[in-house]
């Protein structure tokens, strides 16, 4: 008897609608996490990885709809659910956090108000107390001096400050799953592993849920516990992040793991080039037919060009889509 | 906060107004209505008569301080009602779009084409002269700037991340209008608002000034000016002081809207501090 999963998404497909045709902007999408598991979506811009995200909290908006599969959470298909019932999932059970701290806050509003607001939101609790509550939410994540900053407004802090903010908005319900697209993607590097271990760490002590989403393939693997690898709106590999890059079986997995560069690798490889993967992402309207990978890949053989490959369940948990998998 | 030059000269000047008009029985030498006097009529400007007197010896000074009651409840309450049809409208217009979208625009542009004054003379023509209808009358025809306004601040916040993030963390429609939206299009709403108010003193002026406004012989500025501008050559005292306040009160306004805007903008707060 297995635990019912916190989040499965299940065959799910999204149509972008442009008046005249239904194209499929993601496909065939499944994939589930377990309470306080961290599970990471890869892939390039444009793939659908984000889109995916705002369905998950039933945020999409015309042109796009899910044109089929489930989401359930906790068991409950987030489709079926009312409006309200949706909204009272977002921001309490369900958060997210964004690419973008320095637009993502309200530049009129003092941040302990916005903080404060969700208390009063989600929770019922009077002002006064939720702006207390805030004050502790800033402290939780590490900003110095809180009492004094819930006072400030979004352009008085730094992006590394605001970003945390928004993790203290993000976390202030306890949700059950964190979203975090992009979340360090503004940011640079020092303050971006300050602010992964931070939201690490404050999901790990409550037990939160963690679904990242990025384009960057070393950083998922280094936060999460299990990756899916998504092209041209189709999961083509999902793995436990240990073995991805040692036994990474699609092709194009096999190029994101090449292109990332590794301390020591230039002078070992004789000073080679960081190997790219050739080509761009198709755009949505002319996917090409067969494995959607196929124009970029260096294995492609006939087959690939004509028929979708199958799911091929690996072992641990792991699956790949692909003609040729190793 | 700092406040601008202008900021503070046009909120003086407005406080002055308003100061003027809710002590006026006591500011007042003589009742504005009551206190003729042929005895007295068309003094110049003197110790005595400030102002001056008109053809029936009523005090000039008097009758300018009792009008400016009138004059700012007529613009302050009827620019308030604007505001809040306008930034209702134009709000739930840009955020839902959709035919209620159309429906405002529809509204807002048969708004812009009539002008406001011959419209207003309209509403004044049906209801009959006298303060309420002026406020009616006022109130719905000046509204459709700020709507404008409103609608395409909303057009342009809608997109912006914190929108986006507050539907994302469970706001309401509502909710996500009135903290997200709304605040961060005060600054113009204000500044329109208070342009508006020194439009809508104005405008009473010229209603009154055609007779359709306030009737003589309660004072209101307008009126007055409207009774004094056949003696404007003999007793120009009288057309000068009712002028006067009217352009202080909108200069006033004027200056103050274009103060406020830069301090309710929270960037240009910090620039300055």
């Amino acid at each position: 008897m297995t635990v019912a999963p916190l989040i499965e998404v299940e065959d799910l497909r999204i149509d972008l609608d442009d008046g005249a045709n239904h194209i499929a902007a993601v496909e065939g999408v499944s994939f589930r996490i377990d309470r306080g598991e961290t599970f990471g979506l890869v892939g390039e811009s444009g793939c659908g990885k984000s889109i995916t995200a705002l369905a998950l909290i039933g945020l999409l908006r015309r042109p796009l709809s899910v044109a089929a599969g489930a989401i359930r959470f906790e068991g409950r298909e987030i489709q079926r659910l009312s409006a309200a019932e949706q909204r009272a999932l977002r921001g309490n059970r369900i958060a997210m956090i964004f690419q973008e701290p320095m637009t993502a806050l309200n530049p009129v509003s003092p941040v302990g108000r916005q903080i404060a607001e969700m208390f009063v939101l989600h929770k019922g609790k009077g002002w006064r107390e939720a702006n207390q509550l805030a004050v502790e939410a800033l402290a939780n994540v590490r900003v110095p001096a809180p009492e004094r900053r819930v006072k400030d407004y979004p352009h008085q802090l730094s992006g590394g400050m605001r970003q945390r903010v928004m993790i203290a908005i993000a976390l202030a319900c306890d949700p059950d799953l964190l979203i975090a697209d992009e979340p360090t993607t503004a940011l640079d590097v020092t303050v971006q592993a300050e602010i992964i271990e931070l939201m690490r760490n404050l999901c790990a002590e409550r037990g939160t849920a963690i679904l990242m989403i990025s384009h960057d393939l070393g950083l998922v693997a280094n936060v999460c516990r299990r990756v899916g690898v998504m092209y041209a709106g189709r999961i083509v590999e999902e793995r436990r992040s240990d073995d991805i890059f040692s036994a990474c079986a699609h092709p194009y997995t096999q190029g994101l793991v090449d292109s990332l560069p590794r301390l020591g690798s230039r002078a070992a490889l004789g000073r080679s080039r960081l190997r790219e993967i050739a080509g761009v992402v198709p755009a949505i309207a002319d996917f090409p037919a067969g494995c959607r990978f196929n124009p970029r890949c260096a294995q492609a053989t006939e087959v690939c060009r004509t028929t979708a490959p199958e799911t091929t369940w690996l072992g641990a948990g792991g699956l790949v889509r692909c003609h040729h998998h190793a | 906060m700092k406040l601008g030059t202008s900021a503070i000269i046009g909120g003086l000047l407005f406080a002055l107004a308003i100061f003027v008009g809710l002590f006026a029985p006591w500011l007042a030498h003589t009742d504005p209505v009551m206190g003729a006097n042929l005895m007295n009529a068309e003094e110049p400007p003197s110790w005595i008569w400030w102002f001056g007197t008109d053809a029936q010896g009523r005090d000039i000074y008097s009758r300018v301080v009792h009008g400016a009651r009138i004059s700012l409840t007529v613009g302050i309450v009827s620019q308030l009602v604007n505001s809040i049809i306008g930034v209702t409208l134009g709000l739930t217009a840009g955020y839902w779009g959709g035919w209620w979208d159309d429906v405002v625009n529809g509204l807002t542009n048969l708004m812009l084409a009539i002008p406001s004054l011959i419209f207003a003379l309209a509403i004044m023509a049906v209801l009959g002269p006298g303060l309420t209808s002026l406020l009616i009358a006022l109130g719905l025809t000046n509204w459709s700037f700020t709507c404008r306004i409103a609608r395409a601040s909303t057009l342009s916040l809608k997109s912006q991340g914190y929108v986006q993030a507050a539907r994302v963390l469970g706001y309401g429609d509502l909710r996500i209008m009135i903290t997200q939206l709304l605040p961060n299009m005060v600054g113009p709403i204000i500044v329109i608002g208070t342009l508006g108010m020194g439009g809508a003193v104005l405008a009473e002026a010229s209603l009154s000034f055609l007779g359709l406004g306030i009737r003589p012989p309660y004072p209101s500025w307008g009126s007055m000016l409207s009774e004094a501008r056949d003696q404007i050559t003999t007793a120009p005292w009288l057309s000068v002081f009712p002028g006067l306040a009217i352009f202080l009160t909108v200069l006033g306004l004027n200056l103050l809207g274009d103060g406020l805007r830069d301090v309710l903008d929270p960037q240009s707060r910090s620039r300055r501090t």
